[in-house]
C-alpha cells in the first residue's frame, strides 16, 4: 500500500490550507484516494494553522496524521512541534527566510527554501506556500512536478486568472530552486 | 455531479440537502458546522421556493423547522452539541408530532460551552432522547465525507417514511476535513402527507399537529403507538459495517471518526499476528444489536473505542448480555486517540486486561 | 324563520373549556369572524401557545397546530416561509408571547414576517392558576406576588405594543379591550385589519387584546371587566401604535 502523509503547518494567512488543497485536488485529478484536514479553531489570521494531507492507493482510514512522511513547517513554533514526529527516513521543508535554525535530527531529508523571501522578490509576496509546493513537488520521490497547471486551474477560480499565473509562477520558482 | 470533486463533509451535507428536495434551512450560526449554513445561505435563495433563514436562537430555528415539517416540506436544522441542547425541547415537540425533520449535530467538546474540537460526546443526547418524554430519533453516523452526503439523504427519506426526526450525529473532524465526493448515487424518495398543513381548501376536516394529550390513556395509547413504529424503525433500518470480522477474536466497536482511527489499529493488530476486527455502527439508534449479538459468540473481547467517556459502551454490553469483557479505549474534550492508543487497547484485550 | 345569531363557520362546534366569564370565548369569536369575512379559512392556519389557549386548535375550523411555549412566532413563521399564500396567525397569552417568548416575539415583528399575532394579555398566568405574568400590573397581587407586585423586587410590566412600535420592522401594532361592547366592535375591526394586511402582503401585524381573568383575579366577571376599565387599560392605554401604511398615506 503506499500512501503518503503531508502535514504542512505554519502561521493563519500563509496560506496553509490552500497549499494542502492544492496538493489534494492534485491527488484527485490523479485518480488518489486523498483526505485533507485543518486545524480549525478562532484563529483565523495569525494563529497557529495546521493541515494533513492523505494521498494513498487505497481507501483512507484515519484522516489524522500522527507520523507525517513529509513535514512543511513555514515557522520555528511549527518545526518544533511536530520535527520529532516525522517517520525515520521521512523528509522536512523548511522555509529558511522564516526559520533560521537547523532541523537536529539526522534520519531524515532536510530542505531549507528560502520561500518567503523568493516570492517577495517575484512580486508574489504572499505565494511562500506555493513556492514551497513546487519545491515539494519537484524533490519529494513519491510525489510529481507534472499537472500542477491543470490543478491550479481547476483551484482558483476562472475570474481570478491573474492569481493562476501568479501560482503557477511561484510553483516554478519553487521547483526550479536548487539550495 | 456525477464526477468526483473535492469537499468539506459539512459541505457535502448542505449539498445533499439540496438535492434531495430540501428547500427550507433554519439555522443559528455555531462552530464548527458553520459551512452548512453558509452553504445553504448562497445556494437557496437561487432556487425556486427555497429559503434559507437565520434565526435569532437554536430555540427559534427548532421552531421554524418545527412550523415548516408542519407544513410537509423536506427542512433542516443544524448545529452543534450546545445548540442542540437548545433545541432539545423542539425535538421532543417535533418527535411527539409525529411530523418528519432533519437536523445535523456536529459534534464538539462538552459538557458546557466545552470546546470546539471533535467529539462524540452527545451520543447519550442523541440516542437515549435528549428532550422530555419517551421518544426516538434515527441516528446516523458518517465517517467520510461520502456518508456525510448519502446518509443526509437517507435520513431525509427515512424521515419522511417513518414521520420522524432523523438526526446526522457527526463530529467536527467529519464536518470540517475534505474527501472526494460523488452525488451520482442520490435516491429521492417521496411519500404522500396527508397529514400536513396546507389550508382545508374547505373540503377536508382541518388537520392538526399537536403534542398535548391531556387525557392519560390517550396520551398512553399515543405512546404506544409511537413506540410500535419505532419498533419497525429497529427491525428493518439498522444499519453497520464489519472489517476483517470473519475470523476476529478481539471486536473492536466503534462509529464516525472513532472508526476510522480504529480501522487503521485493526489493520496494524493484524500485522502483528492479532485477529481483531471491527464493527462500526452506522446508524446509532437503531443500534445493530444482532451483529453485536452474533459477535458475542465469536470474539473473546470487545474494545469500545469513542470520543466522549464511555457512552456507546453501554450499549455494546447491553447488547451482547455481557457475554464478553467489554473495554474502553477513549479521549474526550476534543482529543482524538491515537491508531497506537487503539492498538495497545486491543493488545491489553487479548491479554484478558483493560 | 330567519337566523338572527349563528357562530361564525370558522369556529367548531367544540365547547370552550374556558371559566365561566372568560373574554377568550369573545375573541375566539372576532378572530373567527374576521376570517369569515375576509373568506380565508380555507387556506388558514392558526397557532395555539401554551397557557389558556392551549386547545385553541379544536375551536378554529381552519388547519391548526400546537406550539411549544412561547415559540408561536417562530414556529409560524416556519409555516409561513413554506406557504407564503396561506395566512398564518398565532394565538398568544402575555405569559406566552411577553416572557419566554419575548425574543420570538420581537424578532419576528423586526423581520416583518408575514404574519398575524393576536396577543391576549389579561395581566395573569391563567392556566397555571394565577402566577404573576410580564404584564401584571404594579402591586397586583398574585399567586407568586401574594403582597402585591413589589416592581423593586421584580420589575416593571412590559408595554408591548409601545415596545414593538419602535421597531422599524412591523406593519401594523394596535392595543385594543373587550370590556365592553363599543370596545369589542373596535377590537374586531382592528383582528380584521391584522388579517387583510396579512392578505397584502404588508407585513407583521400584532394586535393586543386588554382581556380579563375573573378566575384568577378572584372577582366577579362584571367586576373583572371594571377592573380592565379603572385599571387595565390606564397602564395599557388603547390605540394604534404603528401602522406604516396609514402613516405613509398621511405623509403623501
Amino acid at each position: 500500500m503506499k500512501t503518503t502523509q503531508i502535514l504542512i503547518a505554519g502561521f493563519g494567512g500563509q496560506g496553509i490550507l490552500f497549499a494542502g488543497k492544492f496538493l489534494a485536488y492534485k491527488g484527485l485529478l490523479e485518480e488518489q484516494q486523498v483526505s485533507w484536514l485543518p486545524s480549525y479553531g478562532p484563529e483565523m489570521r495569525g494563529g497557529t494553522a495546521n493541515c494533513s494531507v492523505i494521498l494513498s492507493e487505497e481507501a483512507i482510514g484515519s484522516p489524522i496524521i500522527t507520523a507525517p512522511d513529509v513535514l512543511i513547517a513555514m515557522n520555528l513554533p511549527s518545526l518544533k512541534k511536530y520535527e520529532d514526529a516525522v517517520v525515520p527516513g521521512g523528509a522536512i521543508y523548511v522555509d529558511s527566510t522564516l526559520i533560521h535554525e537547523q532541523v537536529a535530527r539526522t534520519d531524515v531529508t532536510v530542505h531549507y527554501i528560502p520561500a518567503t523571501q523568493m516570492a517577495r522578490d517575484a512580486g508574489a509576496g504572499n505565494l511562500a506556500n506555493m513556492v514551497m509546493m513546487g519545491h515539494v513537488l519537484q524533490s519529494c520521490p513519491e510525489l510529481s512536478f507534472d499537472g500542477t497547471e491543470t490543478t491550479v486551474q481547476k483551484l482558483v477560480p476562472a475570474k481570478k486568472a491573474a492569481l493562476v499565473e501568479l501560482n503557477l509562477k511561484a510553483l516554478q520558482l519553487g521547483r526550479d530552486y536548487e539550495g | 455531479m456525477a464526477e468526483r470533486v473535492l469537499m468539506k463533509g459539512n459541505e457535502a451535507i448542505a449539498e445533499a440537502a439540496i438535492q434531495a428536495g430540501c428547500r427550507h434551512y433554519f439555522g443559528y450560526p455555531i462552530t464548527p458546522q458553520t459551512e452548512i449554513a453558509a452553504y445553504m445561505a448562497k445556494r437557496l435563495p437561487k432556487i425556486e421556493g427555497g429559503v434559507f433563514l437565520q434565526a435569532e436562537s437554536e430555540i427559534a430555528s427548532i421552531n421554524m423547522v418545527y412550523g415548516a415539517a408542519a407544513t410537509g416540506a423536506r427542512v433542516m436544522t443544524s448545529s452543534s452539541s450546545p445548540g442542540i441542547s437548545l433545541k432539545s425541547e423542539g425535538l421532543s415537540y417535533i418527535a411527539a408530532s409525529d411530523v418528519p425533520a432533519f437536523v445535523v449535530n456536529v459534534q464538539r467538546g462538552g459538557p458546557g460551552l466545552g470546546g470546539i474540537q471533535p467529539s462524540q460526546s452527545d451520543y447519550f443526547q442523541a440516542t437515549k432522547g435528549g428532550g422530555h418524554g419517551d421518544y426516538r430519533m434515527i441516528v446516523l453516523a458518517p465517517a467520510t465525507v461520502q456518508e456525510m452526503a448519502s446518509l443526509t439523504v437517507r435520513g431525509f427519506n427515512l424521515a419522511d417514511k417513518y414521520r420522524m426526526i432523523s438526526m446526522i450525529l457527526a463530529d467536527g473532524t467529519i464536518g470540517q476535513m475534505m474527501e472526494p465526493i460523488s452525488f451520482q448515487d442520490i435516491q429521492v424518495e417521496t411519500y404522500e402527507k396527508p397529514w400536513a398543513l396546507t389550508g382545508t381548501g374547505m373540503e377536508r376536516p382541518h388537520n392538526i399537529v399537536n403534542s398535548l394529550y391531556l387525557k392519560p390513556d390517550e396520551l398512553e395509547r399515543k405512546n404506544f403507538e409511537r413506540y410500535e413504529k419505532y419498533a419497525a424503525v429497529e427491525a428493518a433500518e439498522a444499519m453497520w459495517e464489519t472489517y476483517q470480522m470473519d475470523d476476529a477474536e478481539i471486536g473492536v466497536v466503534a462509529f464516525g471518526i472513532a472508526a476510522r482511527v480504529a480501522k487503521n489499529a485493526v489493520a496494524a493488530a493484524r500485522s502483528e499476528g492479532i485477529k481483531a476486527g471491527l464493527i462500526r455502527p452506522i446508524t446509532l439508534w437503531p443500534f445493530p444489536k444482532e451483529v453485536l449479538r452474533q459477535a458475542a459468540d465469536q470474539v473473546k473481547a470487545f474494545v469500545s473505542v469513542e470520543l466522549n467517556m464511555g457512552q456507546m459502551i453501554d450499549d455494546v454490553r447491553l447488547c451482547t448480555g455481557c457475554k464478553r469483557p467489554v473495554s474502553l479505549c477513549n479521549r474526550t474534550g476534543g482529543m482524538i486517540p491515537s491508531p497506537d492508543q487503539v492498538l495497545a487497547s486491543i493488545r491489553a484485550a487479548v491479554k484478558g486486561g483493560n | 324563520m330567519a337566523i338572527v345569531f349563528q357562530k361564525p363557520h370558522a369556529l367548531t362546534d367544540a365547547p370552550l373549556h374556558y371559566c365561566p366569564g372568560c373574554p377568550h370565548g369573545i375573541i375566539h369569536r372576532l378572530v373567527a369572524e374576521a376570517i369569515d369575512a375576509l373568506g380565508i379559512e380555507g387556506r388558514t392556519i392558526g397557532i395555539a401557545p401554551v397557557g389558556c389557549a392551549v386547545m385553541a386548535y379544536d375551536y378554529f375550523s381552519c388547519d391548526m397546530m400546537e406550539a411549544a411555549h412561547g415559540r408561536a412566532p417562530a414556529t409560524a413563521t416556519g409555516i409561513k416561509r413554506c406557504r407564503p399564500d396561506n395566512i398564518v396567525f398565532t394565538y398568544q397569552g402575555d405569559g406566552d408571547l411577553a416572557s419566554i417568548g419575548m425574543a420570538e416575539t420581537v424578532h419576528a415583528a423586526a423581520r416583518n414576517e408575514n404574519i398575524t399575532v393576536i396577543f391576549v394579555n389579561n395581566a395573569i398566568y391563567g392556566m397555571t392558576g394565577g402566577q404573576m405574568a410580564p404584564t401584571s400590573l404594579p402591586g397586583q397581587v398574585t399567586q407568586t406576588s401574594p403582597y402585591g407586585r413589589d416592581v423593586t423586587h421584580c420589575g416593571w410590566p412590559i408595554r408591548i405594543c409601545e415596545l414593538l412600535a419602535t421597531l422599524e420592522g412591523p406593519e401594523y401594532v394596535a392595543r385594543v379591550a373587550v370590556n365592553n361592547v363599543k370596545n369589542v366592535k373596535a377590537a374586531g375591526k382592528a383582528i380584521q385589519k391584522a388579517f387583510q394586511n396579512q392578505i397584502d402582503k404588508k407585513g407583521f401585524s400584532l394586535v393586543e387584546v386588554i382581556s380579563a381573568c375573573p378566575t384568577n383575579w378572584g372577582m366577579t366577571p362584571q367586576k373583572a371587566l371594571e377592573w380592565v376599565e379603572s385599571d387595565m387599560i390606564p397602564y395599557y392605554p388603547l390605540g394604534v401604535y404603528k401602522d406604516r401604511t396609514a402613516a405613509k398615506e398621511a405623509a403623501e
